[in-house]
Parts: C-alpha cells; sequence; structure tokens
C-alpha cells in the first residue's frame, strides 16, 4: 500500500505540491490526470524518492520513503517507473538494458537475468530485438522496453509517468496496449496520463490534481462521467 | 645563394638512436595521459563538490593549465623549484609540466561531457535501485567516455608533441632531445629535424589511427 500523507513539495519558491494525500491499496490502478503544472508528476518522483518533499510523508507498505534510515535503493526495487522520455542507456542492447539492473542490484547470476529479460521483453512484444540498440527502435518500442526493464526488478508498484505523451499518436496504442496488460495482471499502478478514455478502462479511481492539491477524486465514471466540480469539468472539456 | 648540401646518411646512421628516443616521448606522452585524466576526474568533481577550498583549487588549476603557455610550465617547474631548492630531473619537470597541462584541458573536455550525459539517464538508473556509484560506473561513465573520446586522443597528440619542450630543460634522450645532440655534434640541421618531424607525424598518426580501431570496438551503438 501507498500512503501519502498531507505532502508538500517546493523547487526554490514555488511551491507544486500543496498538501496532497492520497492511498492506493494493493491491487488498485490509480490515475492521475490534470493541467500541467498540477504537481502531478513530480507526485510520482516522490513516490520513490527521486525527488525530496518538504513535509508531510509517503510510506510504501509501511516505509517511510523520505525517512534518514531508509534504504532508497532497497526501497526502488520494489517500485518500477516509466518515464515521459523512455531513458533507454543508448550504449547497451535492449537485452542488456533489461539485465542490467537485475545483475547489478538484485545480484542475478548472468543466465538468470538474461531469462528474465528474455520473458519480459518477449512479454511486450521485443522478443526479437534483444541484441538491437535502443537507437535503432521507434519511440513506442523503447517505451516498452522501459517498461520490461521496470518489471524486471519484479517490482509490487508500477509508477508511469505520462509514458506516452512524448509518442507519436500512431505510437500511443502499442504502450497502452502493454499497460492494460499490466493492469489487468493485478499489478498496483499509478499512471500520471493525459489518455483520459484509458483511464477511464482501467483505472479503479481517478484523481483530478488542480494547483498542487487533489481536486477531486472517485471513481473514472464519477470523475471523468460525472466531475463534480466545474474545473474538473472545464479540464476534461479542454483536452478533447 | 643556395649553396646547402644535404647529408642524409648521416643522419640516417642516428636513425636508431632517434627511435630509442620516440620511444622515450611516446612513453613520456603515455604516462602523462594516464596521470592527465586521473586528475582530470579528480579536479571534475572537486569543481562540482560542494567544498570551497577543493572548487577554488581546481578552477585555478584549470584556469593556470589552459591560459598560460605550457613552455613557461615546464620551465617554472624547473627552474623556478630550482631556485628555491628543490631539484627535480629534466624529464620529471616535463612529465609535471604535460600532466598539469593534460589535466586542466581534460577537466574542460569531462564537465562539457558531463553535461551531454542527460540528468535523465542518472535518474532512469537510480529507479532501478542502483546505487550512485553503480550508476556513474555502468550508465554515465560509460557515455561520458565517448562523448570525450576524440577530445582525450586530440591532447594525447598534443602531449606527444609537447615532450618537446624537453629540450629546454636539459632533457636528452627523448626524440627532440637526440636529435638536438646530433645537431650540435654535426650541424646537420635540416636532415635531422626532418627526420625528427617525420618521427612525430608517425607517432600522431599512429595514435590516431589505434584511437579509430578502438573506437570501432568500443562503442557499438
Amino acid at each position: 500500500m501507498i500512503e501519502i500523507d498531507n505532502v508538500h513539495k517546493s523547487f526554490g519558491e514555488l511551491e507544486v505540491i500543496k498538501g496532497v494525500s492520497l492511498q492506493v491499496n494493493k491491487g488498485e490502478v490509480v490515475s492521475i490526470i490534470g493541467g500541467s503544472g498540477s504537481g502531478k508528476s513530480t507526485l510520482l518522483m516522490c513516490i520513490n524518492g527521486l525527488e525530496s518533499i518538504k513535509s508531510g510523508s509517503i510510506r510504501v507498505d509501511g516505509t517511510e520513503v523520505h525517512a534518514r534510515g531508509t534504504d532508497i535503493n532497497k526501497l526502488r526495487q520494489r517500485i518500477g517507473i516509466v518515464f515521459q522520455q523512455w531513458n533507454a542507456f543508448p550504449h547497451l542492447t535492449v537485452l542488456e538494458n533489461v539485465m542490467l539492473a537485475p545483475r547489478t542490484v538484485l545480484g542475478k547470476s548472468k543466465a538468470e537475468a538474461e531469462a528474465l529479460a528474455v520473458k519480459q521483453l518477449t512479454h511486450v512484444g521485443l522478443g526479437d530485438k534483444l541484441k538491437v540498440f535502443p537507437g535503432k527502435l521507434s519511440g513506442g518500442q523503447q517505451q516498452r522496453m522501459a517498461i520490461a526493464r521496470a518489471l524486471a526488478m519484479s517490482p509490487d508498484y508500477m509508477l508511469f509517468d505520462e509514458a506516452t505523451s512524448a509518442l507519436d499518436p500512431q505510437l500511443v496504442g502499442e504502450v497502452l496496449d502493454t499497460m492494460r496488460m499490466l493492469a489487468e495482471d493485478g499489478m498496483t499502478m499509478i499512471l500520471v496520463t493525459h489518455e483520459i478514455r484509458f483511464a477511464r478502462d482501467v483505472s479503479d479511481r481517478v484523481a483530478f490534481f488542480r494547483n498542487g492539491l487533489v481536486h477531486e477524486i472517485g471513481t473514472p465514471d464519477q470523475v471523468i462521467g460525472h466531475p463534480q466540480r466545474p474545473e474538473t469539468a472545464d479540464f476534461l472539456r479542454s483536452i478533447n | 645563394m643556395f649553396d646547402y648540401n644535404f647529408h642524409w646518411r648521416a643522419a640516417f646512421k642516428a636513425l636508431p638512436d632517434m627511435l630509442d628516443g620516440a620511444w622515450v616521448t611516446f612513453e613520456t606522452a603515455a604516462l602523462s595521459m594516464i596521470l592527465g585524466v586521473t586528475i582530470a576526474l579528480f579536479l571534475v568533481f572537486m569543481r562540482q563538490g560542494k567544498n570551497r577550498l577543493f572548487r577554488g583549487f581546481a578552477a585555478t588549476w584549470i584556469s593556470i593549465a589552459r591560459n598560460t603557455p605550457s613552455l613557461f610550465q615546464v620551465y617554472i617547474l624547473y627552474f623556478g623549484l630550482g631556485s628555491f631548492g628543490l631539484h627535480i630531473s629534466s624529464w620529471a619537470a616535463l612529465l609535471a609540466g604535460i600532466t598539469i597541462n593534460n589535466a586542466g584541458y581534460l577537466a574542460e573536455n569531462f564537465r562539457g561531457g558531463l553535461k551531454a550525459v542527460p540528468d535523465t539517464q542518472l535518474r532512469a538508473a537510480r529507479s532501478l535501485g542502483m546505487s550512485a556509484p553503480q550508476a556513474y560506473r555502468l550508465i554515465v561513465i560509460p557515455q561520458l567516455l565517448r562523448i570525450v573520446f576524440y577530445p582525450l586522443t586530440n591532447q594525447m597528440v598534443w602531449a606527444v608533441l609537447m615532450t618537446s619542450m624537453g629540450v629546454i630543460v636539459g632533457l636528452n634522450n627523448d626524440l627532440t632531445g637526440v636529435t638536438q645532440d646530433y645537431n650540435v655534434k654535426t650541424f646537420r640541421t635540416f636532415e635531422f629535424f626532418a627526420i625528427a618531424a617525420v618521427l612525430y607525424y608517425l607517432i600522431a598518426k599512429l595514435i590516431v589511427a589505434v584511437a579509430r580501431l578502438l573506437s570501432w570496438r568500443l562503442f557499438r551503438y
């Protein structure tokens, strides 16, 4: 379970998160929607400690993410994240990209890590691209590789930070399909997304962020289908 | 009126000695590069660190190394330190001078290279649970190496050419030193220095060629 409790976060003078509380239960898929600058991506970075927080607390399975004594590297093994800019490691082949962390972080043998990587890459439809360098792949393929790379660590949680925003429109579908597959497998997921229809389809709950706060939260049908607050409705209209 | 008679035979007889000198030249340059790269890495991290003393030290080193003639750097190390009673050999003065120069220039190259590796690469590595040293070693440094590879090659060539300054502090067993010895003994200035120039040229070209081969092996992407 991820418990976010009254989190504040600033970049210098600018406060981007102004007291967000949110709970994500095991097996749940929660989508975060909202305009740019609403603090949704930043919150995701705070959950696995890539960004610090000013006050409040974030607990993952009871472990305080931002506590001094927390072994953040250990914690991150359980939280996979997929970035908007996929961030493939360009100097490694697709297979090596996925094998690297299981080898060096989890200490798996080469054979084990390779078997694991092949399994994950096949799962996301890249079984025939193992020896290719990421530079030769399309954006959608690189993003699927990034998903496989995160999954190879067998995380309990997956965070998606606008995973399809930087893709050409015709490549969005293949990445969404991969994410849908994960959701159906019961992965606990937090998605920051602009794909409203997708969010509606796969999410258990949807949170609308505005000005660094959770403005409205509920089932997809409530928030997207029948928004209670005028700002939510405005936002949904504006992106359609 | 042009009345100089070329005497190449005498010069060619000196070739074995000059080749020995060329080897000393190469060794000195290679050593100065190994030391230079190591120090440059320290300088880069010092300069980005929080300690003001280290930051100032690194900035001063880089600034002096890049903005004063390398000839003076060698000169001051040999005669300057000598006048304080600190006597070092000609070779040590030359090596130290070139190393200081290499470290200064390479530190700048490395800094630029580090900037060229996106922060998001480090982020992605850390998000997979890698420690900061792991992320640098496995993700950042390999990409940095590729970016600085050609500047590194240039600096190596430059280091080879800079060794010729050893002669001003009395070094006599490197390529220029050996050549100069023959020159004073025979006054066949043109012949000896022409051959030496060809040898320098060949060493430089060899370094570039080896670097190119190496880059094909190293950088598969």
